[in-house]
């Protein structure tokens, strides 16, 4: 008998230091990123660093605001286009559509999920950026490559299609029948029953999905550096090429080590990503057991 | 709204579509069994045998490697642990957000942990940081796995007097299929990812034979073979993508019919 508790003990504490491990995981790849971007944050102020528009890193120059703004372009065009999209086909999945198709359109869903990001990258070159070349760019400017904001915003929201389509329609289930019975039996058509009492309940959870895809597309790297144009330059418009914090990251990880604070600089974007996806996540995470809890 | 939904599911079918339609004309026996010849990012012969091995080395390495900590520590989270127990929530909150960090990062971070610890570019690097990338989505998967299972297996167990570790053994044979498909999903993963491996585990011509030597992974070979001016070699990009993509569609099939009949079981 007491054999077996001393194993339970041993092998129950094995296991907590096996959890704090992987739970402190988070503090250490913070802190460890932090040590790394030291030399450049002692150097320069971070404001100094976000605002400059020169990127030399030759000359020591680092100013990291037109990736930053490459990224907010791509990032804002793939939320732009993927939203109002996923946002319609949920709410039709979930309150018009019968259950045979949900439960066969769900999974196709979670497919796109589980496509590598390289295949999406090089589905990107072949398809997205010519169309964008050929089709959508001579209506609105001389000349483009097609390696622009748009094709990376294109590419990234069909990639976070799955994650916002999936939890909508999960936050959608959550609300109870009753709520759109009671606002039916006062008279009101599905459509308004839909727009005014179901999607103002489910607000919070639509918001935490966005953010959650928000976050999802700041720090996706291969697609994007893909098909982006990797240009260094602030865009101006969508059919300009960007250079997503991301891609600058990969693209240039191999000089690094050669040239002074280039690799404090580069370990800055990654902390920098790091907390900004940090931050974003726990937000929509709080928000969504919220909900969870509120409703169960 | 339903032509919403339409454009959605053709995405699916698009990017399916011009992966196959690209990369089949460039398929050959050659491509699957061959390592790179010399000159082979110049249009010379060989194949991508170096990055498929490759790729199964570092994602196998990782999935083992992350299911060694993951299993404990979901069991340890689910049954040792009450379910309102504070660490427990804060120890899935925390997972749920180290789920949602970009492989960037990881690899970013396995190098700053590689430089420290004298590692190189090579095998080992790749799996560690494939490992920490895949920790977290293993463990979430065994969670959802663990709370299915039904309470009362749980209370007749412990009646009977088991001690805590005794009661994780007869779970672990009902979460066999869980385990499984968390297994499945970390080894998709580790296959198809870019951004951990970049600089943690090289790339070689050749298929590594020890932990210490650079490994060749597929995407990363997509990659550098896309940026080849050559057409040949580009056409071999787009084969290499629909191999990695047939090797994903048996991992997803897989998964969905081990969770099949998980469903069907229970």
């Amino acid at each position: 008998m007491k054999i077996r508790l001393f194993k339970d003990k041993v092998i129950s504490g094995a296991m907590l230091v096996f959890s704090i491990l992987s739970v402190s995981m988070v503090l250490l790849i913070g802190v460890g990123l932090y040590w790394r971007s030291l030399p450049i944050l002692q150097d320069y102020s971070i404001w100094e660093l976000i605002s400059s528009n020169v990127w030399r890193p030759l000359k020591g120059s680092f100013g990291f605001y037109p990736f930053i703004m490459g990224t907010l372009w791509v990032t804002g065009m793939s939320i732009a286009i993927a939203i109002p999209l996923c946002l319609l086909t949920a709410i039709y999945v979930s309150e018009y559509a019968p259950n045979r198709f949900k439960n066969f359109f769900l999974p196709m869903i979670n497919m796109l999920a589980g496509i590598p990001p390289v295949i999406y990258g090089v589905w990107g070159v072949l398809f997205v950026v010519p169309l964008v070349q050929k089709y959508v760019a001579p209506f609105f400017v001389d000349f483009s490559t097609g390696f622009t904001v748009l094709a990376g915003g294109i590419v990234l929201a069909v990639m976070i299609f799955p994650l916002i389509v999936s939890i909508i329609v999960e936050v959608l289930q959550t609300i109870p029948k009753e709520l759109r019975e009671a606002s039916l039996s006062l008279g009101a058509t599905k459509w308004e029953t839909i727009k005014k009492v179901v999607l103002r309940k489910a607000m919070p959870g639509i918001i935490a999905a966005i953010v959650l895809a928000v976050s999802r597309a700041f720090g996706e790297t291969i697609a994007v550096l893909m098909v982006c144009g990797n240009v260094p330059i602030a865009p101006q418009s969508i059919f300009d090429p960007a250079y997503p914090l991301p891609a600058l990251l990969a693209n240039n990880f191999g000089e690094m080590m050669s040239v002074p604070l280039y690799d404090a600089a580069l370990m800055f974007s990654a902390l920098a990503l790091f907390v900004i996806i940090l931050i974003f996540n726990i937000i929509s995470r709080l928000i969504l057991q919220k909900i969870s809890v509120r409703n169960a | 709204m339903i032509g919403s939904t339409i454009l959605v599911g053709l995405s699916l079918f698009l990017i399916i579509g011009t992966v196959i339609i690209k990369g089949l004309p460039f398929l050959s026996l050659d491509m699957l069994t061959k390592t790179p010849n010399g000159g082979y990012y110049f249009g010379r012969s060989g194949g991508v045998l170096n990055a498929i091995i490759g790729s199964i080395y570092v994602a196998g390495g990782a999935t083992l490697l992350g299911m060694l900590i993951s299993l404990p520590v979901a069991i340890y989270l689910n049954i040792y642990l009450k379910k309102e127990n504070r660490f427990a929530r804060f120890a899935k909150l925390s997972f749920d957000v180290l789920f949602g960090i970009p492989s960037i990062v990881y690899g970013a971070f396995a190098f700053s942990l590689m430089v420290y610890l004298g590692v190189r570019a090579s095998l080992l690097g790749g799996v560690i940081a494939v490992a920490l990338l895949v920790i977290p989505i293993m463990v979430r998967t065994l969670d959802e796995v663990i709370i299915h299972v039904p309470k009362e297996l749980k209370e007749a167990v412990l009646s009977l007097g088991a001690t805590r570790w005794e009661m994780a053994k007869i779970y672990f044979r009902q979460i066999k299929a869980g385990i499984l498909t968390a297994v499945l999903l970390a080894f998709g993963r580790g296959v198809g990812d870019v951004a951990a491996v970049m600089f943690t585990a090289g790339f070689s011509d050749n298929i590594p034979t020890s932990l210490n030597e650079p490994a060749a992974t597929l995407p990363l070979a997509i990659f550098f073979q896309l940026g080849s001016p050559i057409p040949e070699v580009q056409g071999r990009a787009y084969a290499s993508a629909f191999i990695l993509s047939i090797f994903i569609l048996i991992i997803v099939v897989l998964s969905t019919l081990l969770t099949n009949k998980r469903r069907k079981k229970s």
